[in-house]
């Protein structure tokens, strides 16, 4: 670098000779970069880039569409599974509602017997009651009567079965 | 010899000049070191601030490569 | 410092229209671009190849950066910018390759690209704005005393931005290539330590390339954001 202090300015930067040559390629190169980007090459991408947005937001409308249509075919199923359900729960019902019928009438049937069949039995009851009844009462006449011939009375009919049925009363009573 | 003392004094001016550099290399430092701390604090607004990193870091690499000039022009030019 | 020379291809005296080595790397700049942009994005496919989808990468991060910095009306200037970016990228990256001249490593060619910038989003602010354009300077939101000194400042800031706009790309692309070559010195001087700065300049590379793209960004960025200021010049 000693050399160079003797031989002008020692950087190339500051050789001003050199400045014209640089300048008016710079400004060729610049011209010619410049038509090469704004005419060709930045239209060109420009175009790809749009049009890749373009395919871009199709496809997501496209997208979009089939996912409509797969809600649609889902809700479509999800009504048929309702629907077959409520058909189910409707048949069950109905079953159910015969049966209930049929049951309702075999039990008012089988009321009915019963209750016949009751009365019957209560009627017979009472009766073998009312009989017995009037056995104990005709029982106890005799045997009053009998009493009272072997003591030596004499017994009126009318006043020992009054009697009788005074006493049978006040037991019964009791 | 009168020569020699002023291509000396200018060798010894660009060498004082290149401490300029020191104080642009700690300018650089504090904006990238500055926007770091900011960074980790906010991470999400980091992303659109890396402009502005380098914007500040350009202005601080300025003066630098001043002094960096100032050097250059002692040694070849004066 | 004799990769930065200016040498004319053909031999002879460099003129202002000389073929040099600042037209071939140039041109080879604007090829790898056009072979990006329209031979790797040649095939419009809906799926992209890989070349493809860097291209489209790189377009979907320039016009991201112009509307989120500059603003949704500034997407009109976005081939400028664009061309603007493709342009510092691949004259970066190119640079990398050994034996390359780096157009981008000169100061005249950054100044060109920096004061077109400054001077169409200059003029851009005065057509659309007026005077109003003035109140960039005006900080109607800082206490009244406070203003004329701010506004000083500002203006000062204001045009210091072409310079340092363009000063930072050449400055950290020479820096980068002075640094690797010194280092690529180191390697003959040392002798049987050879290995060690052939380490020193692999990392140095990666870093290069790391610088090559973020310098891109931020001329490209910086640019939006100059925009920004003539689109919309209140504070």
């Amino acid at each position: 670098m000693a050399e160079t202090a003797a031989s002008g300015p020692g950087m190339p930067q500051l050789d001003v000779t050199t400045f014209s040559n640089q300048i008016f390629w710079l400004v060729v190169t610049m011209v010619v970069l410049y038509f090469v980007m704004s005419r060709v090459a930045l239209p060109r991408i420009a175009a790809v880039l749009a049009d890749r947005r373009g395919t871009i937001t199709s496809d997501i409308a496209a997208a979009e569409e089939y996912k409509l249509k797969a809600q649609q075919a889902e809700d479509a199923y999800h009504k048929a599974l309702a629907d077959a359900r409520a058909e189910a729960h409707r048949i069950v019902e109905a079953a159910k509602a015969d049966i209930q019928a049929q049951l309702d009438v075999q039990i008012a049937k089988a009321d009915a017997e019963i209750a016949a069949k009751a009365s019957e039995s209560e009627r017979r009851i009472r009766e073998i009651r009312d009989s017995a009844m009037e056995m104990v009462s005709e029982v106890s006449q005799v045997a009053t009567k009998d009493i009272l011939e072997s003591f030596g009375g004499k017994a009126d009919a009318a006043s020992v079965s009054a009697a009788v049925a005074a006493r049978l009363k006040a037991g019964a009573a009791s | 010899m009168e020569g020699d003392i002023v291509q000396m004094g200018a060798y010894i001016g660009a060498g004082l000049a290149c401490l300029g550099m020191g104080g642009a290399g700690i300018g650089v430092g504090h904006v990238a070191g500055n926007y770091l701390a900011g960074a980790l604090r906010n991470p999400s607004a980091a992303a659109g601030q890396t402009a502005f990193l380098f914007i500040g870091i350009a202005f601080a690499e300025a003066l630098g490569i001043f002094s960096f000039l100032v050097a250059l022009l002692l040694m070849f030019a004066v | 410092m004799d990769q930065f020379q200016v040498k004319a291809l053909f031999g002879g005296d460099v003129s202002w229209y000389t073929p040099t080595n600042v037209t071939l790397w140039m041109a080879l700049t604007v090829l790898a671009a056009t072979a990006l942009m329209v031979y790797g994005a040649r095939g419009r496919a809906l799926v992209p190849s890989r070349a493809q989808s860097a291209a489209e990468m790189t377009y979907g991060f320039i016009y991201k950066m112009v509307e989120d910095v500059a603003g949704r009306d500034a997407v009109r200037f976005f081939p400028y910018i664009f061309t603007l970016f493709m342009f510092v990228l691949f004259a970066n990256l190119l640079g990398l390759v050994p034996f390359a001249f780096t157009t981008t490593s000169h100061i005249a060619v950054t100044a060109v690209l920096a004061f077109t910038v400054f001077f169409t989003v200059t003029a851009l602010g005065f057509i659309l704005h007026g005077t109003k354009f003035l109140k960039l300077f005006w900080v109607s939101s800082a206490p009244l005393p406070l203003r004329p000194v701010l506004a000083l400042i500002e203006l000062i800031s204001y045009f210091v931005r072409p310079v340092s706009h363009s000063i930072r790309l050449a400055g950290a692309m020479m820096a980068g290539h002075a640094v690797a070559k010194v280092f690529a010195g180191f390697a003959a001087a040392l002798g049987a330590a050879f290995f060690l700065p052939i380490l020193a300049v692999t990392a140095l590379y990666a870093l290069e390339l790391l610088v090559a793209v973020i310098q891109a960004y931020v001329f490209t960025i910086l640019t939006c954001v100059y925009l920004k200021d003539a689109l919309h010049p209140a504070h």
